[in-house]
């Protein structure tokens, strides 16, 4: 395989293949929380995502320095100290996001996708490597919690994107879609619990479904009833 | 007083549960419900680490990150180092958990295995810290809220592998198999929780 391919699938891999929630099941819990609008599933997707980068480089630059043993507290710390970062910025930028996101954005640190990351791959792989699979990871996290996000909105709420205004000033604070036109009754159990719990199963099946598809010339051998 | 902690005690197990309701600790939720045994150790330990964090994390708040002076101002302000220094606090008590429980109980440290460790990264423990001070909660209050949560996650866990146990047996589409499947059942067990909404209200007139 080629230098260049390999680092482009790198990158690509996060996105469907080894789509860190649909595929890897990790950050189950953001992203069954904050997907009640797919402008908060944007807004923690790419919050994420800084924290993924960053921590991806600074683990993988100092992964031969960490002695072994006490490897999971070091992570843990350059991954709270990224996240701090995070929280800072978004208080001061975007204070509506924060409101929106509440607990959740301190909670990025025990989002198993970064600590997954850094043990699965920033560990034992070179800082160009990592950094382009924090990026892959995080697209692929940042496009499931939208697409999940908007699903949920549609069908809850009968907008689509409200609230990206407060993310893109220049869109005015009121921008949204309205994609169910108003006066229709819309079916508000999605935006709440169960709904997430259902939309992240119906979207975890399509994943499956799409990435075992073509397989048609390996048949599976398990659960066959032969 | 005893009926706001009553309150706040049954709020944190039905209303607000953290699973089915707040979405954390997710993960654990889904990863050790398969045996019930499991789910109980695992619950129990998540206990015990929530209301030993909390009573850890509030002094420390309270009185070395933000502390208040006799006129309510605050004498100085190192806030933003919430995160890291609670995470920190519960890694370390996770740690203490894991020894304790190697020497004194092998039989439950075998059977949580893996799971203990990943302790540190259930979100609820962070969640439940934190949460207490945002809800401005004094350190009683912490105590029966974090006690609460727990056994609110003791619940959940304890009824979904039960529920778990049917669904592994039904018949379902390829692509449903394992944890989609397992996840629409979560959502059923969910709706089933909001039916609990208001009630703790309505026992207590609060």
């Amino acid at each position: 395989m080629s230098e260049n391919k390999s680092k482009m699938s790198i990158l690509t891999n996060g996105i469907l293949n080894e789509n860190p929630v649909l595929r890897l099941v990790l950050g189950t819990c953001p992203t069954l929380a904050v997907t009640t609008m797919a402008s908060n599933g944007i807004g923690m997707g790419l919050a994420a995502t800084f924290v993924l980068l960053c921590s991806n480089i600074v683990i993988s630059a100092l992964r031969n320095i960490i002695p072994n043993q006490v490897r999971i507290p070091c992570y843990i710390t350059v991954i709270a100290g990224f996240v701090s970062v995070v929280q800072m910025i978004v208080k001061a930028y975007v204070p509506d996001l924060d409101k929106a996101l509440g607990v959740y954005l301190p909670l990025i640190v025990v989002n198993c996708i970064i600590l997954g990351r850094a043990e699965m791959f920033a560990s034992k792989n070179g800082i160009v490597d990592s950094a382009l699979d924090g990026i892959g990871m995080g697209i692929g996290f940042t496009i499931t919690l939208t697409i999940m996000g908007s699903i949920r909105e549609i069908i809850g709420s009968g907008t689509w994107m409200a609230g990206l205004g407060k993310l893109i000033p220049a869109l005015g604070a009121d921008f949204a879609v309205q994609v169910v036109p108003k006066g229709v009754d819309t079916f508000s159990l999605m935006t709440s619990a169960p709904g997430g719990f259902f939309v992240f199963g119906i979207l975890m099946a399509g994943a499956t479904w799409l990435t075992t598809r073509p397989k048609k010339s390996a048949p599976a051998v398990e659960g066959g009833n032969a | 007083m005893a009926v706001k902690l009553a309150s706040i005690f049954f709020t944190m197990i039905l209303v607000d549960n953290y699973v089915l309701a707040k979405f954390l600790g997710i993960c654990p939720f889904l990863g050790v419900s398969k045996k019930l045994d499991s789910a109980v150790g695992m619950s129990l330990a998540v206990t015990f680490v929530m209301v030993l964090a909390t009573a850890a994390t509030w002094p420390i708040q309270t009185f070395l990150l933000t502390p208040v002076d006799a006129a309510g101002e605050l004498k100085w302000d190192m806030g933003y180092l919430q995160t890291i220094v609670f995470i920190l606090i519960i890694a370390i008590l996770v740690q203490l958990l894991e020894n304790f429980l190697k020497k004194f109980i092998p039989a439950l440290y075998k059977s949580l295995g893996v799971y203990l460790p990943l302790i540190t990264t259930n979100c609820t423990i962070l969640g439940v810290t934190i949460l207490n001070l945002d809800n401005g909660y004094d350190f009683i209050e912490s105590i029966v809220c974090a006690a609460g949560a727990g056994i609110g996650f003791l619940v959940a866990m304890v009824l979904f592998s039960g529920v778990r146990r049917r669904v592994e047996q039904a018949v379902t589409p390829k692509c449903f198999e394992g944890l989609p499947i397992t996840l629409v059942a979560a959502a059923v067990t969910s709706l089933s929780f909001m039916g609990f909404g208001g009630i703790v209200d309505a026992i207590f007139k609060v």
